[in-house]
């Protein structure tokens, strides 16, 4: 455990350590946390009476957490330095240690996401609060909610790790992880609710994407938040949650095992 | 019972193969055709506790493999290896624990950060005790020379320093194995030096087996008492240096230094060449005695000067891939 927790720590300080990427990143989140809400806005007050899926201020609510959440729900992360053990061989090393690969992974790619999160977080958030009102993120709708949220989001953040040390221990057999990758990066972005909604999907995509374990790592937590899950839906959100996360663990650990019975060394 | 035995290990790969081209590509995009390669083609062995292995071959013979599957990282697809009665692939956790590796072309220390934080990671991945951490680092620093390289970020040294902390970061667990994957690869003549003493001094001090390979035979003579010869797979030479280089001592190289030319077809004469100002005979001193060719050389030749060039063990090595056909 202590071993796993050091992988955690050394992750979590490097990754703190890239000030300018930080500082990128924070504005890159402002940006497009600001150009969705204005986009929304203007939707709804041109809009006719017809009935929306959320409130406004749900929706921008919606928006500013999932900016300030991004270092920890978008998909189609790299952790460059697994993937380049895989390509060039010095996963060698990382196989004679006296570890579990799986976790050691996990542990690396946690500590990694946190540190992206932890910068781009609490500026993103109190930027968010001091914004007049149609632009600014509300309170959650009640305290259990806000509660409940804590909990999908602490879920959702086991789940995006699962999920994502998932197709970097694909990359075990298909060395490269542009394919899967992409293909995350378009299926998992939409169906996750990163770009719209899920509220605001067709019914028959809403269904897709209830069925994948995207929506719970981005949509479900948010709509907690605002209220707009609520009672038995919560609980079912939750259920799903822990599938998900059970079940892409197992796979992962059923890979990564099948993967090192027949391993090769890249480059001798 | 032997510290490591080996019995009977096989290994093959299948590699897909690719055809160069657009019309190639294309053609092993739909349909991939694979080659099987032998890399250990039922390799046994045994090693005892203490010794310090040289385990020599050509690129591509099939040494890494060997060591990766020593390590834990390979699974043999047959043949049964125990190490310190435990199975390095089955026990896998429990068994690297107690062994120490060094990929001389990889890095295992983090590159951006001085090595004495990965030094820190690694006693807790093998979890070491803070006094014996101490103890044992303290040791490493003096005998490799580490203080003042230890702080700085790895990124920053030579291949040298680099060479000696990433031998200290395998010992830091005190490891009953050590898997030498040429240390000593891209080294000056002085770290190499260093690298050689510290090891013959690990493993008088510690007992620590070690397995060594190298391209460099200067470290295999410095160092290995034993050698194992490995070629396409196959072991095809388990015994001392000595032994092998005697073996092949019967070949002299003299080279003649001479205004002149003459081709000498004698049964003793393995092959000349010309070379710049004279020519350089390699001789079979079982067919002959060196005095008679000498008197026989100065029958035909003046001979301005006359030099007897040793062999090194890099020729009979050479000569022994020769004659493997390797």
């Amino acid at each position: 455990m202590r071993g796993y927790l050091s992988y955690f720590k050394l992750k979590f300080i490097t990754g703190l350590q890239y000030r300018a990427a930080a500082l990128a990143g924070m504005s890159t989140q402002f940006f497009f946390g600001m150009v969705y809400v204005l986009v929304y806005v203007a939707f709804y007050e041109s809009g006719s009476s017809t009935k929306t899926p959320m409130e406004l201020s749900s929706l921008v609510s919606y928006v500013w957490l999932g900016q300030a959440f991004f270092g920890l729900v978008y998909l189609w992360y790299k952790d460059k330095e697994i993937l380049t053990m895989i390509k060039n061989g010095n996963i060698a090393y990382e196989l004679c240690r006296p570890q579990d690969l799986y976790f050691t992974w996990c542990s690396k790619i946690l500590g990694e996401r946190l540190a992206m999160v932890t910068l781009r977080f609490l500026p993103v958030i109190l930027v968010a609060i001091l914004l007049p009102t149609p632009y600014r993120l509300e309170a959650a709708s009640s305290i259990s909610s806000f509660l409940f949220f804590l909990l999908a989001m602490i879920l959702s953040t086991f789940l995006m790790t699962v999920l994502v040390v998932l197709y970097h221990v694909v990359c075990l057999f298909t060395l490269d992880e542009k394919g899967i990758v992409n293909i995350l990066m378009v299926l998992a972005d939409i169906l996750s609710g990163l770009v719209i909604p899920v509220p605001f999907f067709p019914a028959y995509l809403r269904n897709i994407s209830n069925l994948l374990p995207f929506r719970y790592i981005t949509d479900f937590p948010f709509l907690v938040y605002t209220g707009n899950v609520g009672g038995g839906q919560i609980l079912i959100g939750l259920g799903s949650q822990i599938f998900w996360i059970l079940f892409l663990f197992f796979l992962g650990r059923f890979i990564t095992n099948k993967a090192l019975r027949k391993t090769v060394i890249q480059g001798g | 019972m032997s510290f490591i035995e080996v019995k009977h290990i096989h290994k093959t790969f299948k590699l897909p193969l690719k055809q160069g081209g657009i019309k190639g590509s294309l053609k092993s995009f739909f349909h991939r055709e694979y080659r099987t390669i032998h890399a250990i083609d039922d390799i046994s062995f045994s090693i005892k506790k203490g010794e310090i292995i040289g385990y020599i071959g050509p690129n591509g013979a099939g040494k890494s493999t060997t060591i990766k599957i020593l390590s834990g990282i390979l699974v043999p697809d047959s043949g049964s290896v125990v190490v310190d009665k435990m199975t390095p692939w089955k026990d896998r956790k429990k068994y690297v624990a107690e062994i120490g590796a060094v990929f001389g072309q990889r890095s295992q220390l983090w590159w951006d950060i001085p090595a004495m934080d990965s030094f820190r990671l690694l006693k807790d991945i093998y979890k070491i005790g803070d006094q014996e951490y101490e103890k044992t680092l303290n040791e490493l620093i003096d005998l490799l020379d580490l203080k003042d390289i230890l702080n700085v970020p790895v990124r920053q040294l030579s291949l040298g320093s680099r060479m000696r902390l990433e031998i200290a970061a395998s010992l830091l667990h005190r490891p009953k194995i050590l898997f030498l994957d040429e240390p000593t690869i891209g080294l000056d003549a002085v770290s190499k030096r260093q690298v050689r003493e510290f090891i013959k001094k690990i493993n008088r001090q510690n007992k620590v087996t070690i397995i060594l390979t190298t391209h460099d035979m200067a470290d295999i003579e410095a160092l290995a008492k034993r050698i194992l010869l490995i070629g396409k797979g196959v072991l095809l030479y388990d015994g001392s240096l000595k032994q092998l280089k005697e073996q092949y001592d019967y070949l002299k190289t003299v080279r003649v230094m001479t205004k002149e030319y003459v081709k000498i077809k004698k049964s003793y004469i393995q092959s000349q060449r010309r070379i710049e100002g004279g020519i350089e005979f390699q001789v079979d001193a079982r067919k002959v005695e060196m005095n008679d060719f000498i008197h026989y050389l100065s029958s035909k030749l003046t001979i301005k000067d006359i030099d007897f060039i040793p062999q090194t063990i890099d020729d009979v090595i050479v000569r022994l891939y020769e004659e493997y056909g390797i």
